[in-house]
């Protein structure tokens, strides 16, 4: 899934030599890489996990004794859950600390007019209309408002409600409970929150379909995408 | 309605109880809340020396299952929470005085005992239309309501009726039946949910308040953690076939006879905030799950309006169709799929013709 840790830094330390000459910027540092391969395996267990405990499986033969098969599919959703929510945590700090272009999943200039003539033209571009796509060095500005509102947001309605249905039974005295027994303060059945936790899965689907096709094509037309979050480098062509 | 300083030791000996007989009782009371072996002699103390808390008992919307679940109450028995534990003052069902008579004693206990006698609400007060959808003693349920919650220490909201709404607050909800907690504001309100409540959770939590002259523990949303502290799920006895992954698929197959978990059947219990699964019902002898049908989630709020009773995911009507999430979300899924095909046919098409357009374009000037 992921490059060796010695390897993204070599290839961070090689970065001050890489000069601006050919047009290569570095984009995404060696903690966005990490987070994003981690936090795309955790979202792949959590998919098909959530859904099989949405759905249950097909009945296991022999004593209830000799098998955890619905166990352990749970026991795969909450690691993997807390794998991506501790992920998470540590991205919201790299964007703190980490380049510009750390920030972009979190906040959208929405009051800024270039900002929205920028959307307007990558629409064009994915409406076939536009002849050129924007050149952008991070997100282009439509997968930046596409990331904020299907991807980030809906990541920490995920993590909310999901800890919320974990403190049901860990228990009301639970750390889990305490800290995100409030969305029962919004929905007192939790059957909604379960309801709304299989649409973010969904949602996150949906995305992820979008996403995938959007980086692909991307690679194709302009080869700069895919290479860009192994790498970290993204080269601007012709 | 008796003397104010008649407690219940003098009630339970006039009754022709031995001394013997009332400690056995105080002993169960104090297994069956999981107290200390002291607590037993606490209680004794408490029932002799404590004046017995008033009870008034309205009732608004409702269909009376709270009071049937009461009476068949065996630990305590109902006789003894009903003739020797509280002193049931009022409750038009079961009581023997009727008309003016009966209505007096609503205000003399008001008068008498003010901020001291426990209001037991059975139902919920419609709203709509002034209150006109339940008249009660010739005026509308909700003024009776709020003019007896004014004096009491507090309130009991008896079943899903009095603590969410339950089958008559159903959308469309054509009275405007509104639970006890949203018409009331300023008292504190113990909800005992449940379509009706279990007759151990009513009398054991009536016996908690009389004995100890407080209110239980509430959770978050008002209810006695005593009792609903625990889903259905954490104390089902079928639980080790979930965590093993062996459902029920059809109600008559092979897997329903071996009792396997109901979850595929839409069991709601996972979802379920009661004590069915440890108290269970009538004496102890069944709860739904252990008779072989999923949890129907009635202690829930608004389990009317959550789509089937068969289906664990809530149905959605946003869409002017009946949907669930996953059927929502995959047709979602699916269409953004096919846009996307769409979308990568027309790219490759798009740049086919243009390579060809550009290569004609090179070519045209060697």
């Amino acid at each position: 899934m992921d490059k060796s840790p010695q390897r993204l830094a070599a290839v961070d330390s090689a970065q001050a030599g890489r000069g601006v000459g050919r047009g290569v910027t570095y984009v995404y540092e060696a903690p966005v890489r990490l987070w994003h391969w981690v936090n795309a395996a955790a979202i792949l267990v959590l998919g098909v996990t959530g859904y099989l405990i949405g759905t249950g499986t097909p009945a296991m033969p022999g004593e209830a004794s000799g098998n955890l098969l619905f166990g352990y599919i749970r026991f795969a959703h909450f690691s993997a859950g807390y794998v991506l929510s501790v992920g998470f945590l540590l991205r919201i700090y790299w964007a703190l600390m980490g380049n510009s272009h750390a920030m972009q999943i979190f906040c959208v200039p929405l009051w800024r007019r270039c900002f929205w003539r920028e959307v307007y033209h990558e629409i064009r571009w994915y409406a076939f209309v536009a002849v050129e796509p924007e050149r952008h060095v991070g997100h282009n500005r439509l997968a930046q408002l596409a990331i904020f509102f299907m991807f980030t947001q809906t990541m920490t309605f995920m993590v909310v409600t999901g800890f919320a249905l974990y403190g049901q039974g860990a228990g009301d005295d639970s750390w889990q409970y305490a800290l995100f027994g409030w969305a029962f303060a919004i929905w007192p059945n939790s059957q909604d929150v379960h309801t709304w936790h299989h649409l973010g899965l969904w949602v996150i689907v949906t995305f992820a379909v979008v996403h995938i096709y959007v980086v692909i094509r991307e690679d194709i037309m302009s080869r700069r995408s895919i290479s860009s979050i192994i790498s970290g480098e993204r080269e601007l062509r012709d | 309605m008796g003397e104010a300083t008649d407690t219940f030791y003098g009630v339970i000996r006039r009754q022709g109880i031995t001394r013997r007989s009332f400690h056995k009782f105080c002993s169960l009371t104090a297994a069956s809340f999981g107290l200390g072996p002291l607590a037993a002699s606490t209680i004794a103390n408490a029932l002799e020396t404590k004046p017995r808390v008033p009870v008034i008992w309205l009732h608004g919307l409702e269909c009376t299952c709270c009071s049937e679940s009461f009476i068949r109450s065996a630990h305590p028995l109902i006789k003894d929470a009903l003739l020797s534990m509280i002193s049931l003052d009022y409750d038009d069902t079961i009581m023997a005085a009727a008309g003016y008579q009966a209505e007096a004693i609503l205000e003399e206990t008001r008068a008498r005992y003010k901020g001291k006698y426990v209001l037991a609400v059975e139902g919920n007060p419609p709203l709509n239309e002034a209150g006109m959808f339940c008249i009660d003693g010739g005026k509308p349920f909700v003024e009776k309501l709020r003019s007896m919650a004014e004096e009491s220490m507090a309130i009991i909201a008896w079943g899903t009726c009095a603590s969410w709404g339950c089958v008559q607050a159903a959308k469309p909800n054509p009275t405007g039946a509104t639970p006890i907690d949203q018409v009331i504001t300023n008292k504190p309100i113990i909800k005992v949910p449940g379509c009706p409540p279990i007759a151990e959770v009513m009398t054991g939590l009536v016996t908690f308040i009389t004995t100890f002259g407080k209110l239980p523990e509430l959770d978050r949303q008002g209810r006695p953690k005593m009792f609903y502290s625990e889903r259905i799920h954490d104390k089902c006895y079928r639980r080790s076939h979930f965590d093993a992954g062996q459902f029920v698929e059809e109600w008559d197959d092979e897997c329903a006879r071996k009792g396997y978990c109901l979850y595929k059947m839409g069991c709601k219990g996972p979802t379920t905030y009661n004590a069915c699964s440890a108290v269970r019902w009538n004496g102890g002898v069944s709860f739904p799950i252990q008779s072989g049908h999923g949890c129907l989630s009635c202690s829930e709020d608004g389990f009317w309006d959550k789509g089937s009773f068969y289906d664990r995911l809530t149905t959605i009507r946003q869409f002017g169709i009946e949907k669930n999430a996953d059927q929502i979300g995959m047709a979602a899924a699916g269409a953004v799929g096919l846009t996307v095909a769409a979308h990568a046919a027309v790219t490759a098409v798009k740049r086919l013709t243009d390579k060809a357009h550009r290569a004609a374009h090179k070519s045209k000037p060697n």
